[in-house]
Formats: structure tokens, C-alpha cells, sequence
């Protein structure tokens, strides 16, 4: 009995330990575990590569930090944080006065307008009465869910959530829903492939809502991190006046989508 | 799966306390520290979201219960003619059932339900005709697909638990029907599924909480029920605690009653040493 | 013409995602085993307490078994990796040692295992209540400490009993490391996703992790029919 405690009591140490170890220098930065094109997609060798992977890794060089990439669930990524799982969240995240409340953000560091695309050939408009008796797929947590339930529901417009951005896209395509809201570049990706081209086109931008739609997609951090944020802000700071940031940009995007 | 293995997993009947036990000092002082805490979380956490809830919460219960119980029954349907051509049919029906039972219950739940969904989501836009057909309101739709999945889900596993009380009804019943001249159908009517169900009864009650259990699963495939209900909260307080131990205590309060509802009609039935 | 199925997304290498799918599938099995090991562990404390110990031990164990045989698998995975993890460290924190790293795979052990140990509590105690009294009572008789007791007579006797129900556990452990998608661990079902996502093959690659599982299972279920014919080897049934 007393060696099974001393076992059991050395192992409980050295797995203590073992993990400790591991929460060294590291920085976590969690991404949505899915493909999100032409942000961050996993490639088949399981590395992930994309616009945001590049201005993560453009940013930590400059603030100087060992940032490892963390995928975690999207619709759990806040609780990630706040639990300590990851460190900062660089996932398309958008600075809304909700999110403010429980996290803190970076300065933007880009802001693309909010766009609808839909089956071709239907008359689809990006507008309440433009969607009215149709169905509208967006991801959730997002802040195309919000504008959705706040400006196309009471319209008589049937939402449908998924889980990933890309599971959307995949019912449009397979006729499920009959339009989908979402980041104008990520739609635009997605009409880019393939399966876009063959059954959807671009319906247009939906009407601006600041307070909802946000000013722009920033590093979400924990509140009270104010050293960290202090560091990110000057890197982002940096790379956008020592042009870091528009060369990674030009190889995805010819025109500048830091935005006003 | 065993009797023995469902019970294990699943609670059933027996496991439900009795009532003279409450009243044992040491469970006394559990239950009012017990009472405490769920006095504590309900006073020191964060509920004011409830209220603007419960309606949708209501609706998740109601869609939760709706696909247990047409899954369970359907199930139960399908896996009468899974088990049973297991033990008497042709090579032709017991291949195709052995290989259906094996390859469903060898892969996760998961799995299937998006295979099915998105899976054959991907198919459509390659055959447009499908759009015109009349299934296609269906095919539309996210809750056919859970059902779908759920459905031969639990036959698979029924079909299993069927085929050992097909086998073991005493052959000697059935050879009396024969006896008596009965035909085949009589004889499967009135004899073999009434006694081959009375046998399997235990252990379909185990797996219909297991069913339950199976049930938010379809969660991800946009069908609301109480456990999407739950993920909105979740995501629009971006609290950890409240949501998932109301979502908790939800579905220990459906297992309850399913128990309960089981132990009722168990005792009604007259089981004459099955 | 094409063919209908593009084989070569499943090839090993890029930009085939075949090798991505079995580094999945070889996560899935690193969680399963450490699930089922740890369940075990619990498992068999769990037993004992509840056959053995004192009434406030049985009856929090029983709230523990209850918990987890009454809510789905789904919500447990989501509380004990969101609430459990964050409770673990907030704990250590009082404690002073500061918040542990708790790694994914840690976290997915932790929870697999703490579901899979109420199941194995359950399995062990129906087997363990089945061992004869008598051998019981034989050993005691002469003069045999209770961890002999435990080790050369109740743990050997009890496991042809256990075995059916431990071995549908372990099936049942491979299968619910598929939820851990929902958390987004990187097993074999979330890499079937993601695959299946970034290249719209979604019927081919969720056809090949089907395989994939089942493969598991029918190796599985043979090793599983070797153990249990050798633990019965002398075995009477006794009805």
C-alpha cells in the first residue's frame, strides 16, 4: 500500500512537471480549426498557411515572441482565451462592443466589407426585403450572425447556422441555403474555387452597421494583458510604416485591405 | 451489446433510489450540502440570459424528445427484420445484415451523421435533377439527416441485441406453433416477436437512454435542439460554467423521467419468466 | 474522362492528405489507449469504493457514476474540457503553483478517461460481485492480507466476467474520441474535416476515415477474442 503511494504520488509529480515545462516562453495563438481561405488554410502536409499566418508570424518577429499556432474550435475560441489555453486569438476576429466585454483587442489590423453570395441566376439582394422568405447561412459566433438576426430575421429571412465557415459554403453549393453572408474576401475565395465558380456569384455588400459589423478584425487578448498588447500594437505599428505588411499582402491581395 | 454492458452505461430502472433511503443520516447531511451548492451557483453565478431563453430552450427539449423517440421507434422497427433474418434467412439477407450491423457499429456516430449530410450535400450540385424532385424539401432540410443517421444507428445496435432474442426464444415453443399448424407468419406474429421482444425489453430500455444520450449530436448539423440552444448561449455570453451545467442538469432530468416513465411500464407488463 | 474518385487525395504524401489522416487516426489511438488506461485506473478505485467503502464514499461515487451514465458524452466532453480545465487550474492557482499548461492531448486523456472510469466502475463491480464468495472467504481464511486477497484471487477470478463489458468499453472509448472534434482536437475526424473542406472531397474522405475506424475495430475485436478465450481457459460459467 505505502509503495502504490509513493508510485502514485511520484507519478502525479512528474506529470505536474512535464506539463509545466511546456508553458515555457511560448505564446499560443489560437486560429479557428478549419479552413478559412485566403486567411488560413491547412495544407495536406498539416501546416497551416495563409494571409493571417503570414502577418502572425510578421508580427511576432517584431514583437520579438515565440508564438506557436494553436487551432482550437471556433465556437469555443473565447473561452480558450479566458481559460488560459491560448494566448491571443488571430482569427478574423472583429472588435465588437459585445467581445469587449469579456476580452480585449489589438488595434485593427484589417477591415474588408461584409458581402452576400448567392445560387446564380436567383434574384437575390443583400437587403432585408432582397432575402425576404429565402435562407441565409452564417457561421456562428460571428458578426455575420449578429447582422443577420438583427437586420434580416425580423424580414422574414430564415437563418441557418454552421459551425464552420466552410460547412456554409458547402450547403450554398449544395443548395441548402439560398445565400450566405460573410466576409467579402473569404466569399470571394470560396467563388474563386471550383465548386464557387460552378454555382454562386456575388450578390453584393450588405448595408455598413458599425456597432454590429465592428470597425475592423483585431488580436484578441485577455483583459488586463496590457504589456502584451502594448508589444502587438507597437509591432503592428511597425510593420504596416516599415512595409512588411504590404509586401506579405501583395502575394494575396492587390489592393490594400487595412481599410479606413 | 450485453444487458450487462448497457446497464453499464446507460441508467436504467434498477439504479433509481428508493425512498426509505433518503433518510439515513450521513445522506441526510449530503442532500442539504448538496441543496447548498446548487443554492450557491444559482445565487453567485451569472443567470439573468435565462429568462430570454427559456422559450428557445423549451422548443430544444421538444425537438430533442421528437428525435429520440421517432429514432428509437423507427430504430426498433428497422432492427426486428435485421436480427431476425440474422438467425433464420437466406445467405442472401444474413450477409448484407452482418455487414450492415458490423460496419455501423464499428464506426462513431459523428462520422456517419456528417458523412450523410455533408457527404451527400456535396453530391447534389452534380445532379440537378434532384432539385426538382419531391424529395427535395427533405433533402433540404437538416433534422431528415439526423434522423436518418440515428435511425440505422440504433437498428445497428438493436439488430444485435434482436438477433440473441430471436435465437433464444426455446425452440420448443416454436416447434409447438408448428404443431398446431400454424403458419410461418402466424407463428412469427404470435409466438417468436412477442416472446424474442419480452426477452430483449431490459435492454432496450437501456438503450433508449443511450439513444438520448446520442441525441445532441445532431446539433452539428444545424438542427436545433436543446443542446444548439445551449451552444448559442454559450456563444453569446461567452460564459463557461452557467450554460453547460443547466444544459447538464437538462438532460439528467430527461434521463430521470425516461427512467421512470420505463420503470412504470416495466412493472405493467406481465413478464412470465421471459 | 475522369475517374468519379479522385484517389490521389488520399496519397501518404502531399499534396495528398492521406499521411495528414493516419497522423490523426494515430491521435485518435494515442487518446483512446490513454482514456481507456486511465478510466481503468478510476475504474477499479471506483469498484472497490463502491463495494467496500463507507457510505458517504459509495454515495459520491454513485453521483458520480449516475452523472456521467445520464448525461451524453457530448456535454461531459465540453464541460470537463472547458469547465473541468479551467476549474483544474484555477485550483492549482489557489494552491500557488501557478496555471498548468495542460496540453491538448493531456486534456482530451483526462476527459475520455474520466467518462470511460464511471463505465469501468460499473463493469468491474458486476464482476467482481460475481466472484464466488466462497473464494472469497477461502482466502481469508487463510490468513491472506487484502491486497493478496485483491491480487491473486479477486482481480484473476473476476476478469472472465469483465472482459465482454471492458472490451465493449474500449470500442466504445476508440469511438468517443470522434467528439473531441466538436472541441477541436486535432483526431481523425476533425482532420477528415478539415481535409475534406479545403479539397470539397467530402464523400472520399469521410469514406476513408469510416475505414479507418472500422479497421481499428475488427483488429480490435480479433485481439480482443485472443484475450478473452485465454482468460477463460479453465473457466466453468456459473449460471
Amino acid at each position: 500500500m505505502k509503495k502504490t503511494l509513493k508510485l502514485l504520488a511520484l507519478t502525479a509529480a512528474l506529470a505536474v512537471t512535464g506539463a509545466a515545462a511546456s508553458s515555457a516562453e511560448t505564446v499560443k495563438v489560437g486560429i479557428a480549426a478549419e479552413p478559412y481561405p485566403p486567411f488560413t488554410s491547412p495544407d495536406a502536409n498539416g501546416n497551416w498557411e495563409g494571409w493571417e499566418i503570414e502577418f502572425m508570424k510578421a508580427v511576432c518577429a517584431e514583437a520579438k515572441l515565440d508564438c506557436v499556432v494553436t487551432p482550437a474550435a471556433w465556437d469555443g475560441i473565447i473561452p480558450a482565451l479566458t481559460a488560459k489555453k491560448i494566448d491571443m486569438i488571430i482569427g478574423s476576429m472583429s472588435i465588437t462592443e459585445e467581445r469587449l466585454k469579456t476580452i480585449d483587442f489589438s488595434d485593427k489590423y484589417y477591415n474588408t466589407p461584409t458581402g452576400v453570395i448567392g445560387t446564380k441566376g436567383e434574384d437575390i439582394k443583400p437587403t432585408p426585403e432582397g432575402l425576404a422568405g429565402k435562407t441565409v447561412g452564417v457561421q456562428v459566433s460571428t458578426v455575420h450572425q449578429a447582422y443577420a438576426t438583427k437586420h434580416f430575421a425580423p424580414a422574414g429571412v430564415e437563418i441557418k447556422e454552421y459551425q464552420t465557415q466552410d460547412e456554409a459554403n458547402q450547403d450554398l453549393a449544395a443548395g441548402r441555403v439560398d445565400a450566405v453572408q460573410a466576409d467579402a474576401i473569404a466569399l470571394d475565395a470560396f467563388l474563386q474555387s471550383d465548386q464557387g465558380k460552378a454555382c454562386c456569384d456575388y450578390k453584393g455588400d450588405v448595408a455598413p452597421d458599425v456597432d454590429v459589423l465592428g470597425p475592423g478584425v483585431g488580436v484578441g487578448l485577455r483583459k488586463g494583458e496590457a504589456e502584451l498588447k502594448e508589444k502587438i500594437n507597437a509591432a503592428i505599428q511597425a510593420i504596416r510604416e516599415n512595409g512588411t505588411y504590404e509586401a506579405f499582402s501583395k502575394k494575396y491581395f492587390d489592393f490594400d485591405i487595412y481599410g479606413g | 451489446m450485453s444487458n450487462e454492458t448497457t446497464h453499464a452505461l446507460a441508467f436504467s430502472p434498477e439504479d433509481l433510489p428508493q425512498a426509505e433511503s433518503f433518510f439515513k443520516p450521513h445522506r441526510i447531511v449530503l442532500i442539504a450540502l448538496f441543496v447548498g451548492l446548487v443554492l450557491a451557483i444559482a445565487i453567485l453565478m451569472r443567470w439573468d440570459w435565462l429568462p430570454r431563453y427559456v422559450p428557445r430552450l423549451g422548443s430544444g427539449i421538444l425537438v430533442s424528445l421528437a428525435m429520440l423517440f421517432s429514432t428509437s421507434i423507427l430504430g426498433f422497427l428497422l432492427a426486428i427484420p435485421l436480427g431476425l433474418v440474422q438467425v433464420t434467412g437466406p445467405w442472401f439477407l444474413k450477409g448484407p445484415a452482418r455487414l450492415f450491423c458490423t460496419v455501423i457499429r464499428g464506426t462513431p456516430l459523428l462520422l456517419q451523421l456528417w458523412l450523410l449530410y455533408y457527404g451527400l450535400g456535396s453530391l447534389f450540385p452534380q445532379f440537378p435533377t434532384i432539385r426538382q424532385s419531391f424529395l427535395w424539401p427533405y433533402l433540404r432540410e437538416a433534422w431528415p439527416y439526423g434522423v436518418a443517421a440515428l435511425t440505422i444507428s440504433f437498428a445497428a445496435y438493436e439488430g444485435e441485441v434482436m438477433r440473441g432474442a430471436f435465437a433464444g426464444v426455446p425452440e420448443g415453443e416454436l416447434e409447438a406453433a408448428r404443431a398446431y399448424g400454424m403458419g410461418r407468419w402466424t407463428m412469427f406474429r404470435r409466438i417468436w416477436l412477442p416472446r424474442a421482444v419480452h426477452r430483449a425489453l431490459p435492454t432496450l430500455t437501456g438503450e433508449t437512454v443511450l439513444q438520448l444520450k446520442s441525441t445532441p449530436l445532431v446539433a452539428t448539423i444545424t438542427v436545433i435542439d436543446v443542446y444548439a440552444v445551449i451552444s448559442k448561449v454559450r456563444q453569446e455570453t461567452f460564459l463557461t460554467y452557467e450554460p453547460l451545467l443547466l444544459l447538464a442538469l437538462i438532460y439528467l432530468c430527461l434521463t430521470g423521467l425516461l427512467v421512470l416513465a420505463f420503470r412504470y411500464f416495466e412493472n405493467r407488463i406481465p413478464t412470465r419468466g421471459a | 474522362m475522369d475517374s468519379f474518385v479522385n484517389w490521389s487525395l488520399l496519397a501518404l504524401s502531399a499534396p495528398g492528405w492521406g499521411g495528414l489522416l493516419l497522423q490523426g487516426f494515430v491521435h485518435s489511438i494515442e487518446i483512446a489507449i490513454g482514456g481507456y488506461a486511465l478510466g481503468l485506473l478510476l475504474g477499479i478505485g471506483g469498484a472497490f469504493g463502491k463495494l467496500y467503502g463507507g457510505p458517504v464514499l459509495r454515495d459520491l461515487l454513485e453521483c458520480y457514476t449516475t452523472i456521467v451514465r445520464a448525461v451524453p458524452e457530448l456535454v461531459l466532453i465540453l464541460l470537463l474540457y472547458y469547465a473541468g480545465t479551467d476549474l483544474l487550474n484555477q485550483l492549482l492557482g489557489l494552491l500557488g503553483l501557478g496555471a498548468v499548461d495542460i496540453s491538448g492531448l493531456m486534456a482530451g486523456i483526462f476527459v475520455i478517461g474520466v467518462v470511460q472510469g464511471a463505465y469501468s466502475t460499473e463493469v468491474l463491480r458486476g464482476a467482481i460481485k460475481a466472484v464466488p464468495a466462497g473464494q472469497i472467504e477461502a482466502a481469508r481464511a487463510y490468513g491472506m492480507s487484502p491486497a493478496k486477497v485483491l491480487r491473486r484471487i479477486t482481480l484473476p477470478a473476476m476478469l472472465p466476467y469483465a472482459i465482454p463489458g471492458l472490451s465493449n468499453l474500449w470500442l466504445i472509448a476508440t469511438k468517443d474520441t470522434a467528439l473531441l472534434a466538436v472541441v477541436g482536437f486535432a483526431e481523425l475526424t476533425l482532420v477528415t474535416r478539415q481535409a475534406a473542406g479545403a479539397t470539397k472531397a467530402y464523400f472520399l474522405f469521410f469514406c476513408a476515415a469510416g475505414a479507418l475506424y472500422l479497421a481499428l475495430t475488427l483488429v480490435s475485436n480479433l485481439i480482443i477474442g485472443v484475450i478473452e478465450r485465454h482468460a477463460r481457459r479453465g473457466f466453468v460459467e456459473q449460471r
